[in-house]
C-alpha cells in the first residue's frame, strides 16, 4: 500500500493546481448550471407547477423513463451475458469484440440515430424482414427503446466486466468441494458477488437514455404525447422562445439526473467494498 | 485460437458444458452484431450506395467543407482547455488530500449526467438574448449564443470530465513516491512534472485526450441548442449530417457520418492500444 503522509508534503504546485481547477469548474460548469436553477427560481411555483405537469410534458416523462428503464432492462440482461462471454469463453475475434463494445461511446449520437432508423425503417435491412409480422420499430416507441439499448449497452458490459475478471477461482472451487454443481455455483456464488455491478449498470444506462437526445430523435417519429421524448420537448419550447417553460422542465430533468448520479455514487461505493 | 484448446489451459478449472458455453456466445455475438456491427455497416455502405464519385462530391461540397473546419476548430479549443484543466486538477486531487476532495470529483463528474440538451440551454440563458447577459452582449454587438463561441463552450462543457477522470485513478494508483525523489536530487517543480510524472501518465492523457476528443467532435445535442443551425456558419458536421438527412439527401448525409464512424474506429483503435499500455505500466510498477 502505498503510505500516505498527510502532514509535510514535499510536493509543489497544490494551491496553483487546485485553485485553477476550481476557477475552471466553477466558470465551466457551476455558474452555467447555477444560472439554470436562478431562472427556475424565477417563476412562480404555480406557474412552475403547471408547466412541469401538462399532459403533453407528463406523457413525455413517461415516454422518456418507460423507455429508459425498458432499455436498461434488455442492457442488463445481454450485457451481463457479454461481459461473461468476453472473460470466460475464448473464441476467434474475442479482441475485436471487447474493443466493439465501445462503438456506443465513440460513434456520434447523430450518426447512431440516422442508421438506425435507416435499417429500421420499413424498407431498412431489418425492417424489411420485421415489416411483413407486423412489427415497426422506426418512427414508434420502439425505436426509441431500441435507440436507448444501443447508447446504454457499454455501461452495463463495463461496469460488469472488471467484476467478473476479479472472481477468485477458489470460490468456485470451494463451492464444488462443498457438492454444489455448476448451476449452483452460478446461483449461489457468482450472481450475488456481480449483482452490486448489474445495478450499477443498470443505474447508468438508464441516466444515460434519460438524458439521450442525438441517437432517439431520428428514429423516435416525435409525435406528441406518444414518442416525444423530453429532451425534445426542452428544444421545442425553446424554439418557440418559451425560455421559461424549457427552464422548468430542463430543471425537472437536471433534478432527476442529480438523484441518480447520488443513487449511482452510492451503487458504485456498495459494489467497491463487494469487491474488496 | 480453437476452443479445444484455449479450455484446456483455461484458469477456470469449471466451466459451463460445451453447447451452454456456445449458446451464451452466439447470443453474445448475434446480440452485438445487431446493435453493433449492422449499424456500422449501414453507414459505410449507404455512403458508398451510388459510387465513390458521389461520395467524393458529397464531400467536396462547401457547406460540408465549413462544417468540417468549424468541427476542427471546435475541438482545436475545448481538447487542449480541458487537458489543460485535466493535468491539473488530477495533480491536485492525486497528489495531496484536502477536505471536500470527493465533493470536488462528483462535481467534475457532472457535466456527464446532465442531459446534452440541458448542457446547451444553461448557455442560452446565460448568453441569450433573453439571458442574463444577453443585453449588454447585445449592445457591445458579441454574439455568443448561435455563433461560434456558444459551440465551443457547450462543446467544453460536455468533453470537461474525460481527461480528468482518466488521469486521477491513475496518478493516485502511482503514488509520489517519484516525485519526491526527484525533488530530494535537487529537481525543480516542473522539471519533476516533465521528467518524472508526464513519462508516467502519457498514455493515460493519450487516452483522455482521444476520447474527449471524439466526443468534441461528434457531440450533437448541445450543439444543437446553441448552434442556430446556419449553412455553412454555425454548424458542425454532425450537425451538418441532420440537415442533409433532413432534407432526404441520404447519400450525402452518410457520406459526411462516415467521416465520423472512421474518426470513432481510429478512437476505438487507439483506445484500446492506450488501455493496454496504461495496464503494463501498472503491472511493471
Amino acid at each position: 500500500m502505498i503510505q500516505r503522509k498527510k502532514h509535510n508534503n514535499v510536493l509543489p504546485g497544490f494551491g496553483p493546481s487546485l485553485g485553477f481547477t476550481i476557477f475552471y469548474l466553477s466558470v465551466i460548469v457551476l455558474i452555467p448550471l447555477s444560472a439554470l436553477v436562478f431562472r427556475a427560481a424565477g417563476l412562480t411555483w404555480g406557474e412552475f407547477i403547471d408547466t412541469v405537469t401538462a399532459p403533453r410534458v407528463l406523457a413525455s416523462y413517461k415516454v422518456t423513463f418507460g423507455s429508459a428503464i425498458i432499455a436498461a432492462c434488455i442492457n442488463s440482461v445481454f450485457g451481463v451475458i457479454v461481459a461473461w462471454v468476453l472473460v470466460r469463453y475464448r473464441f476467434p475475434g474475442r479482441r475485436i469484440v471487447d474493443a466493439l463494445v465501445d462503438l456506443p461511446f465513440a460513434l456520434p449520437t447523430a450518426v447512431a440515430g440516422i442508421t438506425l432508423a435507416t435499417i429500421y425503417s420499413p424498407n431498412g435491412w431489418i425492417g424489411k424482414i420485421l415489416e411483413p409480422h407486423g412489427i415497426k420499430i422506426a418512427f414508434t416507441p420502439l425505436g426509441i427503446i431500441l435507440a436507448m439499448t444501443f447508447i446504454g449497452l457499454p455501461f452495463v458490459v463495463r461496469t460488469v466486466q472488471p467484476v467478473i475478471e476479479e472472481i477468485e477461482v477458489e470460490l468456485e472451487e470451494a463451492a464444488v468441494c462443498l457438492g454444489a454443481n455448476r448451476l449452483q455455483t452460478i446461483l449461489r456464488v457468482i450472481v450475488p458477488l456481480l449483482l452490486p455491478s448489474v445495478i450499477t449498470g443498470f443505474a447508468l444506462s438508464f441516466a444515460r437514455g434519460v438524458g439521450e437526445y442525438g441517437s432517439i430523435i431520428f428514429i423516435a417519429g416525435n409525435m406528441p404525447m406518444v414518442s416525444e421524448i423530453t429532451p425534445l420537448l426542452i428544444i421545442t419550447k425553446l424554439e418557440q422562445f418559451d425560455y421559461r417553460g424549457a427552464t422548468a422542465i430542463a430543471c425537472v430533468m437536471l433534478l432527476a439526473s442529480f438523484s441518480m448520479l447520488l443513487v449511482i455514487n452510492l451503487l458504485q461505493r456498495w459494489t467497491r467494498r463487494f469487491a474488496e | 485460437m480453437s476452443i479445444a484448446k484455449a479450455s484446456s489451459d483455461n484458469r477456470y478449472t469449471q466451466t459451463e458444458p460445451f453447447f451452454v458455453r456456445w449458446f451464451l456466445i452466439a447470443v453474445a455475438l448475434i446480440f452485438l452484431t445487431l446493435f453493433l456491427l449492422l449499424p456500422l455497416g449501414a453507414v459505410f455502405s449507404q455512403a458508398f450506395e451510388k459510387g465513390l464519385t458521389v461520395y467524393l462530391d458529397a464531400l467536396k461540397e462547401p457547406d460540408t467543407l465549413s462544417s468540417i473546419k468549424l468541427t476542427l476548430i471546435t475541438a482545436a479549443v475545448a481538447v487542449p482547455l480541458n487537458l489543460f484543466f485535466g493535468v491539473t486538477a488530477a495533480w491536485a486531487i492525486a497528489k495531496f488530500n484536502f477536505i471536500g476532495k470527493n465533493l470536488l470529483l462528483t462535481l467534475i463528474d457532472l457535466p456527464f449526467s446532465v442531459s446534452p440538451v440541458i448542457s446547451g440551454l444553461i448557455y442560452v440563458l446565460i448568453f441569450g438574448l433573453q439571458g442574463w447577459m444577453g443585453p449588454w452582449l447585445q449592445e457591445h454587438d458579441i454574439k455568443i449564443v448561435f455563433a461560434v463561441p456558444g459551440i465551443i463552450l457547450a462543446t467544453i462543457f460536455v468533453t470537461f470530465p474525460f481527461v480528468a477522470r482518466e488521469l486521477i485513478p491513475l496518478m493516485e494508483s502511482q503514488g509520489k513516491e517519484e516525485e519526491e525523489a526527484a525533488l530530494v536530487l535537487g529537481a525543480t517543480g516542473l522539471q519533476t512534472f516533465f521528467r518524472v510524472t508526464l513519462p508516467n501518465i502519457k498514455w493515460g492523457i493519450i487516452y483522455g485526450v482521444i476520447l474527449c476528443n471524439a466526443r468534441a467532435m461528434g457531440e450533437f445535442g448541445a450543439v444543437s441548442v446553441v448552434s442556430g443551425h446556419i449553412r455553412g456558419m454555425t454548424n458542425t458536421v454532425p450537425l451538418h449530417v441532420e440537415i442533409l438527412y433532413n432534407e432526404y439527401n441520404y447519400t450525402a448525409a452518410f457520406a459526411v457520418a462516415s467521416l465520423l464512424a472512421f474518426l470513432a474506429l481510429i478512437t476505438l483503435a487507439i483506445k484500446t492500444i492506450a488501455e493496454w499500455k496504461v495496464r503494463q505500466q501498472l503491472n511493471n510498477n
